[in-house]
């Protein structure tokens, strides 16, 4: 008996003309986080076939755990295409289920089988209520569903389907820089983008001396986690003191957040443009703090006329905290080292910030030249899924 | 030279010598420092810790290094009685164990710690039956080794494990040095494992207590942070690194050294069954790192000396106990003679078939010496 992995695209099939390109981009996902378990990929229209030895069976079941585009899968066991060991593998099956109504769907592309769809289903029918106790048919609303395929030379046998993340397969979209604080919200934030098929870069404010270097290793701890959805995330690394300095020497102190928000946006368009991004993304929601208010958002927003997408915009606090702590965010965000936005708060950050009063703070600060030298200075960390290599070699 | 010594001390290997050397000259900073040389040293120790934590499939916080498996072991006895001050002060125990416990559980006893040492069947492994008894009364700690340094008895601590598992109230102790990196062990139903360096090629002065997140514990040095809140003091990255590597390298290497080691066992023990009058004391089902011998008519330390000229190296019993016969053996064997009469040779995956049969020509060379002399007086 062999088991193999049967995948279903889900959303994915209603994309027409777009259709084969989501497929393909889903393959590669597939294959890239599946190398090096040994397995095959078949392909065709409504679903893809992996095969997989037992021994890498339950890692590769992990893996398809962190691929965007899977909507359903299906363990489905491998048998010849005859009669008496479909039969046999169906009462094989049902031992592990837990059911009590079920109905047994038969498809046949094999026409050399001798008997139709519909007469073989109501033989294994009769099969699993021969080998079960206090069980019903039921076609409408079954707990559980046999599913049997006899194609030419193998049938599939399985039951209910697991499952998969949803969304789009990672990249689909295009690149996205993500603002990565060391907060809860941004990598949420993050994986949600990732979902819809935005591939990521993150982009991580410093303000040593202010904060540590612990605090980066943090971020980098956060962009880790987002690999594993998509491969390496690039983390750039803004060295942003000088620009927070400047707002705080010469900035009224209720607007020194207002202002940062729109340095920090204005750092980030140019880094959309350098790398070739089409969006912004934030872990800003509505309300929480200060600068996310919605008078605040329009004037920070002002700046820019990238999309700036916020897809923790409209959850509350802890359904963020839900979504953290199952994608494994959350014990690393709550470390307690400083961030670049939280060294420099004001004892009162102004609710309702107003455009005149930001252009008119701007005009004191010389910051197109700094804003110049911090997007010139700002440099790359790339991060992977697997912890960092430097200390292997003495492990 | 033959070292047939291993459980006292493995020969350190290269490698984790290496480890050593360059990390003690790469990571000059203090682990608690706040500067960059200070955070690279934590970190390392983190990575070093997290590898360890992996290797054992437990948590990274559950990873404490100490200074010695005797340190280990008191610091998970002595912590548990401190920290649960309201439970049943008692410890269920074998007369097995390591002497670091063994002293202890005395001392202990004679500030009001019931101890209870549970019986053994033929084979050595303790009575379970005796052990559910025990059990009933909810003492706040069972303790018993894995694999018995003397004679090599193995308990299976797996299903010991698991009874207790049904008794929320009381802990499980397991004093792994003389297995981890020889046996598979699983730490699922394991609350507290010791395990020490020395004993898989690595160096001394580093050991382990693994303490299960939701077990409370008050440390026995108090301190500053360090590289975990339950033991204090500035954590060493060249040895805790020295520490990872000798594990990893010893779990990569465990099932062929096991199978290796097992013929070595096996090849000695026939060689030893042909000497008049001798006693083996290991166990078929024993581990095969350990094999105990009497010979009823050379006392131990004679023999031991004799070998000792010769460059075969052995031991008496554990290299740590005091007195002049085996406990262990007394209490397994109930016969003095057999007790202080024993020999232990204990092996290492380095060790190979030919040195078994150049010692067991040596032992007879000797033997005959020695009993030659003794018919002389």
């Amino acid at each position: 008996m062999e088991k193999v992995i049967l995948i279903k695209y889900g959303e994915l099939t209603t994309k027409k003309k777009n259709r084969s390109y989501f497929v393909k981009a889903l393959l590669d996902r597939i294959s890239s986080q599946l190398k090096n378990l040994n397995v095959q990929i078949q392909r065709d229209l409504s679903r893809m076939l992996i095969r997989v030895d037992e021994e890498h069976f339950s890692q590769v079941l992990e893996k398809l755990q962190t691929i965007f585009g899977i909507h359903a899968y299906n363990i489905a066991y491998k048998v010849l295409p005859i009669e008496e060991e479909i039969t046999e593998m169906v009462k094989e099956v049902i031992k592990s289920e837990d059911f009590d109504t079920f109905k047994v769907e038969v498809k046949r592309s094999n026409k050399a089988f001798p008997l139709t769809s519909q007469e073989f289903a109501k033989v294994l029918g009769g099969v699993v209520l021969k080998n079960s106790e206090n069980k019903r048919v039921d076609v409408h609303h079954p707990t559980l569903t046999i599913h049997v395929e006899i194609r030419d030379k193998e049938a599939f046998i399985y039951t209910n389907s697991y499952k998969g993340l949803g969304g789009y397969p990672t990249g689909v979209q295009g690149t996205g820089l993500l603002m990565l604080s060391g907060g809860i919200d941004s990598p949420v934030a993050g994986y949600l983008a990732q979902k819809r098929g935005i591939k990521l870069e993150a982009v991580y404010f410093e303000a040593l001396p202010h904060t540590s270097l612990e605090a980066r290793e943090k971020v980098i701890s956060l962009a880790r986690v987002l690999a594993k959805y998509q491969g390496d995330v690039k983390l750039h690394v803004v060295p942003f003191t000088k620009i927070q300095e400047e707002i705080y020497k010469n900035g009224k102190p209720d607007y020194t957040i207002t202002i940062m928000r729109r340095m920090m946006y204005r750092i980030m368009e140019r880094l959309c443009k350098k790398q070739k991004a089409k969006c912004i993304i934030n872990g800003e929601s509505i309300g929480q703090v200060a600068s996310q208010t919605l008078s605040s958002m329009k004037v920070i927003n002002a700046v820019t006329n990238f999309p700036v997408i916020r897809p923790v915009a409209c959850l509350d606090k802890l359904e963020i905290m839900d979504i953290a702590r199952d994608i494994g965010t959350y014990d690393i965000s709550i470390l307690p080292y400083e961030d670049c936005c939280t060294v420099f708060v004001p004892k009162h950050p102004v609710i309702n910030p107003t455009l005149d009063t930001c252009l008119a703070i701007e005009k004191n600060l010389n910051f197109e030249k700094l804003l110049d030298e911090v997007v010139e200075n700002t440099f790359v960390i790339k991060v992977g899924c697997e912890e960092q290599e430097e200390f292997k070699a003495f492990l | 030279m033959i070292y047939f010594d291993n459980a006292s001390t493995t020969i350190p290997n290269e490698e984790v010598l290496d480890t050593f050397t360059e990390v003690t000259k790469k990571f000059i900073g203090n682990p608690n420092s706040m500067h960059q040389l200070g955070y690279q040293a934590k970190k390392l120790i983190d990575e070093a810790t997290k590898q360890v934590a992996d290797l054992l499939s437990v948590k990274q916080e559950e990873v404490i290094f100490t200074s010695s498996a005797s340190e280990a072991n008191n610091m998970a006895v002595q912590g548990i009685l401190k920290a649960y001050p309201f439970r049943n002060k008692k410890i269920v125990t074998t007369p097995l164990e390591h002497a670091s416990l063994q002293v202890l559980f005395n001392d202990l006893e004679k500030n009001g710690v019931e101890i209870h040492y549970l019986k053994l069947q033929e084979n050595g492994q303790i009575d379970l039956e005796d052990l559910q008894k025990e059990l009933e009364s909810e003492p706040l700690l069972v303790s018993i080794q894995h694999v018995n340094s003397e004679v090599g008895i193995i308990q299976n601590v797996e299903e010991i494990g698991k009874i207790i598992q049904n008794y929320p109230k009381t802990f499980f102790h397991v004093d792994a040095t003389q297995s981890i990196g020889k046996l598979p062990i699983s730490l699922e139903n394991i609350d507290l494992l010791t395990c020490s360096a020395h004993k898989f090629f690595g160096l001394k002065g580093i050991a382990c207590l693994v303490k299960k997140a939701q077990i409370q514990l008050v440390p026995l040095i108090f301190g500053g942070k360090s590289q975990s809140i339950y033991r204090a003091g500035t954590p060493s990255p060249a040895l805790i690194a020295s520490f990872s590597k000798a594990l990893r390298l010893a779990k990569e290497s465990e099932t062929l050294s096991f199978k290796h080691v097992s013929k070595l066992k096996e090849k000695l023990e026939q060689g030893l069954q042909e000497i008049d009058g001798i006693i083996i004391n290991s166990y078929q089902a024993g581990s095969p790192y350990i094999v105990n011998f009497s010979i009823p008519t050379v006392k131990s330390e004679t023999l031991l000396h004799a070998l000792s000229e010769r460059e075969v190296y052995v031991s008496t019993k554990t290299a740590c106990s005091k007195g002049n016969q085996s406990e262990v053996l007394k209490a397994l064997m109930k016969d003095d003679i057999v007790a202080s009469h024993s020999i232990r040779v204990s092996f290492s995956k380095d060790n190979t078939l030919e040195e078994v049969e150049q010692f067991l020509k040596i032992l007879k060379e000797e033997l005959a010496v020695l009993n030659f002399k003794k018919g002389a007086n």
